[in-house]
């Protein structure tokens, strides 16, 4: 690199973010001088509509048009559910299908209930920021890494060599045998739900610890003053007031784990029945160069998150109602 | 950038000048100087071109392969003037479908796997070989490599570097202390397993790891490739690869059968690293090792190995480890299988042709090779520029008449098998799967 | 509730009268007062609770902490001995760390090139999906129009779409439309290199818009809507509301929503794989890490350092905007 790239560089990003603020300051240029009739509409046009072009560009446009390539073959021809029957008859369907219901159950349970008692528990103690950073680390770190950091975790060694895998050398510690935890059915997919867990508790922890902050404190007083224990304050005071937090971060976690695929594919690769659809998704429309396949596969995962939807869409009409 | 690239070309009084030029980035002015320290004799036939002309060249090479790569073309570069811009990827094979499809190719590709150069000749992505390159192959390279790039009669690749599969690393100071000797059939080889066994100087006759990351169970397809190319012979193994019989064919299954009367055997596996189902998260890399520890006896793997030895292994006939070829069912066989990659186009530009012709030139194997490594199958490859014994070893094989060389199979099948089932399957097939319930499995996976 | 009337020419006027009121009715409803929150200081934890915080903080930190430890231990030690055993089998290393970071090649010259690459994608990205988020979120949560639920569940139903099915059809936009321009742009103003960061930041940008806009919306919606009513009946329009009610209530979720996606960027390999052009005028820290760890089957040694090396900036983003995490979610309004 030499000083004119740097400078170059620079001057893009300089060049790049003045660009971007001239853009939005213009948009609020024109909000504040709308015309008066029809004013609404067009302010609300100015304020939404950068992101939904950008959005239906990057993003919808590319959604329909995979929904459309899961009824083709890999020439492009239209040949049906061919690419659903296949899914659904493949010898390992149903193991895949059954680790991603598992790994969209477990994860989001039990990383929030985990954040959820630890952001309680720190609250205003004593080095809660140490305790929050400790617990947020694995977010900064991406699915890859974490799946090397854990790969080394549950590395193998025979008995008779020394252990380099922690969890290895804790269950000799106990008196056990090394076991190849990655090979290990059923296990194995458990310890990969655990990588993601590790991660995204960081992410509930940092987003539930902001929302238990908001809790009006004269109620928690109030609650104190009637006698209330600390469970009972907890459940009936704070637990209401994080309601909000609660729902965002079991649905950004939820679809967070329905998408993940590195970590399954750093570890194992799908191989010992631990694969999960996006994973297979990823395999099927880049390594085996079937798109057709790929999307439908797809298919299935928006298909999975429609609870959550329509849960978000209920919550969101009640507080309208309140509103 | 550059000025690594250019560094080495000078001598080291100039690399204060040099380094007062990279800080006002005269890039341009460097190679133009050093134009004159370079015989450009050979390269004249590629023509000249204007400074900033660039070819894009992607392949799956990385790290200190590529520096080599870069260094091999060094001279040509600073001669006709085309910079050559290498990008390598671990995800090659993905990335290059996504850059397709999105109508932002590079110009050319280094492709590893002949059915995906087939695949995108199909799709009509590829252009076909230039006149020049056609010649280069023609004069250079074997039938049998030529046909690696050319798909329905039309050629649109050039090879570029080779591996031999196939060998068996052994230490051959263990071998003579035990009194073992190097097979010369694979009976021979079945009785020296037993023997290495039974004399309990090792841990295991054999050492073997399957895992690499996402692609896992390549090495254990190239297990069965070669007992299929061996046992059954080269007519049984191109019907294979081409599907003309079934992947569940008894004789794929006596193969397998054969190869896990090696590996699939708590007896025979894994020399120091634990029982037969280590053998699937045992890194290939390090799956060889256990040798030098006296844990293991032999080890198969391709002619790249000599590169995973840690440093202050010598590699030969007398040294720390050696390797002989999987031998065949009968003494004296010759046909061995291996890698390689195919160069082909996705621009005709006057300068990618320059490139592309001068890939597929003796000049450029011998650049390449000298630079140590690598080995070419270019028969104008000079087998003493090859850097140590084994790859002198190998180009000798590989120039040899005698010798019958198939590409390693799961690279020509279709990726849905070669780089899938094949794969897994061999992943479950080593977890204990039956080989008739796995080759049923990678069977049903063929695309139709 | 949609229209708003009253003059725009006092701006002035109702910025004041907003904040005033904001600040009461903050102080009323949320009682932020210092000393009074400070009262209420005995807290839910017990000993039970100190040993569960304890034993989580250390498990979650021990993984990383091992992989820490082995980055500065020679290879043959890393392979053969574990990191705990370390006082027993001495022995340390910087060699990891230079490999990773000095290895100058041909093809990839000094990693500070990357580290800058990834620095300039990552903070306009930022920006950029931040702004456009709040927007969006702040015109979904509070100017009504029809159907306006229907655009937010789409949007937000938009998270699913894979990454990797976005990827093919954006590049072809890209390659049509943008890559013609920067080219003539390069010709023109020479210092713009014709291989810029501008796809990096537009994907980047709208991959990371629906969960912008599903967070963000979340917490504007939320805010009272007395404040709300309050500056409407000030005449204050929507760009008024937005630049002095919501931007400054919501600088906390602004904050913690611009670390996430920092560090999403920061990490990403998926979308600068397809859209940096993988050379170093371009690509990012991320890019060459991979390259260098995955060249090689799986070498620990490497792989341990260079995860700590891509880790070093995220953890100082976090650890330097963690204040706004620890402020509750209306402190942005009583700053003073």
């Amino acid at each position: 690199m030499t000083t004119n790239d740097l400078l170059g560089k620079i001057f893009q990003i300089v060049l790049g973010l003045a660009v971007f603020a001239a853009v939005i300051g213009l948009i609020l240029f024109l909000i504040d001088r709308a015309p008066k009739r029809g004013r609404d509409w067009f302010q609300l046009a100015l304020f939404l509509g950068p992101a939904c072009v950008l959005l239906a560009v990057g993003l919808l446009y590319p959604a329909v048009r995979t929904a459309f390539t899961s009824f083709t073959n890999r020439a492009g021809e239209f040949i049906g559910i061919d690419n659903y029957v296949w899914m659904f008859t493949q010898p390992e369907a149903l193991i895949t299908l059954g680790n991603t219901v598992l790994w969209v159950v477990l994860v989001p349970t039990v990383a929030t209930g985990i954040g959820l008692a630890y952001a309680v528990f720190i609250d205003k103690s004593r080095g809660e920021r140490v305790y929050k950073s400790l617990v947020f680390m694995p977010v900064a770190i991406s699915f890859v890494g974490a799946g090397i950091i854990w790969k080394f975790v549950y590395e193998y060694r025979p008995a008779e060599r020394p252990q380099i895998g922690l969890l290895n050398q804790i269950v000799i510690w106990f008196g056990g045998e090394p076991v190849l935890w990655l090979q290990e059915p059923f296990v194995n997919t458990l310890l990969l739900v655990v990588v993601m867990i590790w991660v995204q508790t960081g992410f509930a922890v940092v987003v539930l610890s902001a929302s238990i902050k908001g809790v009006p404190t004269e109620q928690l007083e109030a609650a104190e003053l009637d006698g209330a224990t600390n469970w009972q304050r907890f459940r009936n005071v704070t637990l209401p007031g994080i309601r909000g937090g609660l729902v965002v971060v079991v649905t950004t976690i939820t679809i967070a784990t329905l998408k993940v695929f590195d970590i399954v594919r750093v570890m194992t690769g799908g191989n010992f029945n631990t694969s999960v659809i996006a994973n297979e998704m990823y395999t099927q429309a880049f390594r085996a160069a079937e798109p057709g396949r790929g999307a439908a596969l797809a298919l299935v995962l928006f298909l999975l998150v429609v609870p959550v939807v329509v849960y978000n869409i209920r919550v969101l009409r009640k507080q309208r109602e309140i509103r | 950038m550059r000025f690594t690239r250019h560094r080495r070309l000078m001598a080291p009084v100039v690399v204060a000048a040099a380094l007062g030029l990279t800080l006002t980035a005269c890039t341009g002015d460097i190679a133009s100087d050093e134009a004159s320290d370079v015989d450009c004799g050979p390269y004249e036939s590629y023509g000249t071109f204007d400074d900033g002309t660039e070819v894009d060249v992607y392949g799956t090479i990385l790290d200190a392969e590529a520096e080599l790569l870069n260094e091999s073309w060094a001279d040509f570069e600073s001669c006709t003037g085309i910079d050559v811009v290498y990008e390598g990827s671990d995800q090659y094979e993905e990335q290059l479908n996504v850059r397709i499809e999105g109508g932002n190719p590079p110009d050319l590709g280094i492709t590893p796997q002949p059915g995906l150069i087939a695949r995108l000749a199909e799709q009509g992505d590829l252009l076909p070989a230039p006149q020049a390159v056609a010649d280069n192959v023609a004069e250079y390279w074997s039938e049998d490599w030529a046909a690696y790039g050319t798909v329905d009669g039309t050629l649109y690749g050039s090879p570029l570097m080779a591996n031999i599969k196939g060998w068996v690393w052994y230490s051959p100071a263990m071998f003579e202390e035990n009194g073992w000797a190097v097979p010369e059939t694979l009976d021979d080889l079945e009785a020296l397993t037993a023997e290495v066994r039974d004399s309990g100087a090792v841990d295991k006759p054999w050492c073997v790891g399957f895992a690499s990351g996402v692609a896992t169970g390549w090495p254990g397809t190239d297990w069965v490739e070669d007992f299929v190319l061996r046992q059954q012979g080269t007519e049984v193994y191109d019907q294979w690869v081409a599907h003309e019989i079934p992947f569940n064919d008894p004789a794929i299954a006596e193969a397998f059968d054969s190869v896990g009367g090696f590996i699939r055997d708590d007896a025979n596996v894994n020399g120091g690293l634990g029982d037969m189902r280590s053998i699937a998260t045992t890194d290939f890399g390090d799956a060889g090792l256990p040798i030098i520890d006296g844990a293991c006896a032999m080890h198969h793997q391709a002619s790249f190995y000599e590169g995973f030895w840690p440093e202050g292994t010598t590699v030969a006939e007398d040294g720390d480890v050696w390797a002989f070829m999987l031998p065949g069912t009968e003494a004296g066989a010759n046909a061995v299988t291996g890698g390689g990659e195919i160069v082909a186009a996705f621009s005709d530009a006057e300068e990618v042709v320059a490139v592309q012709t001068y890939l597929s030139s003796p000049d450029w194997a011998n650049s390449r090779v000298s630079l140590g490594g690598v080995i070419s199958a270019n028969t104008g490859l000079d087998p003493e520029n090859a850097g140590s014994e084994l790859l002198k070893a190998s180009v000798e094989l590989l120039q040899d008449p005698n010798t019958t060389f198939r590409f390693d199979g799961s690279d020509v099948m279709p990726a849905a098998v070669g780089s899938g089932t094949f794969w897994t399957g061999m992943v479950d097939w080593i977890g204990g799967k039956s080989t008739a319930d796995t080759l049923d499995f990678i069977e049903s996976s063929w695309p139709q | 509730m949609s229209s708003t009337t009253g003059s725009t020419g006092s701006a002035d006027r109702t910025d004041r009268d907003v904040s005033k009121q904001l600040d009461a009715a903050a102080r009323d409803r949320y009682n932020l007062d210092g000393s009074k929150a400070a009262r209420v200081k005995r807290r839910l934890t017990s000993r039970t609770a100190t040993v569960f915080a304890l034993l989580i903080a250390v498990v979650w930190t021990l993984p990383t902490f091992g992989l820490l430890i082995s980055s500065f231990r020679p290879a043959d030690l890393i392979n053969t001995t574990g990191w705990w055993t370390v006082f027993e089998n001495w022995g340390w290393t910087l060699d990891n760390y230079s490999e990773v970071l000095l290895s100058a090649s041909a093809t990839a010259p000094q990693l500070g090139s990357y580290f800058v690459n990834s620095l300039a994608i990552t903070i306009p990205v930022v920006v950029f999906a931040t702004v456009l988020a709040a927007m969006a979120a702040y015109a979904l949560a509070w100017i009504k129009f029809p159907f306006s639920d229907w655009v937010f569940v789409i949007i937000f139903a938009l998270q699913i779409v894979p990454l990797q099915m976005a990827l093919i059809p954006l590049l072809q936009i890209f390659t049509t439309t943008l890559k013609p321009t920067q080219e003539w742009l390069h010709e023109v103003i020479p210092i713009i290199p014709d291989e810029t960061y501008v796809q990096v930041w537009i994907a980047h940008t709208i991959f990371g818009l629906p969960l912008a806009i599903f967070l963000l919306h979340n917490f504007i919606s939320e805010i009272p809507r007395e404040l709300m009513e309050a500056a409407r009946v000030d005449g204050a329009n929507h760009g008024q509301i937005f630049l002095r009610v919501v931007v400054p209530l919501s600088v906390p979720i602004l904050a913690s929503f611009a670390i996430f996606q920092f560090l999403w960027v920061w990490n990403d390999l998926l979308v600068a794989l397809v859209f940096s052009g993988g050379t170093a005028d371009v690509a990012p820290l991320t890019q060459r890490l991979a390259e260098l760890a995955g060249s090689r089957g799986q070498s620990w040694q490497r792989l341990t350092a260079a995860a700590f090396v891509s880790l070093v900036v995220p953890l100082i983003v976090f650890f330097s905007l963690q204040r706004y995490f620890v402020r509750g979610l209306l402190a942005g309004s009583t700053k003073g």
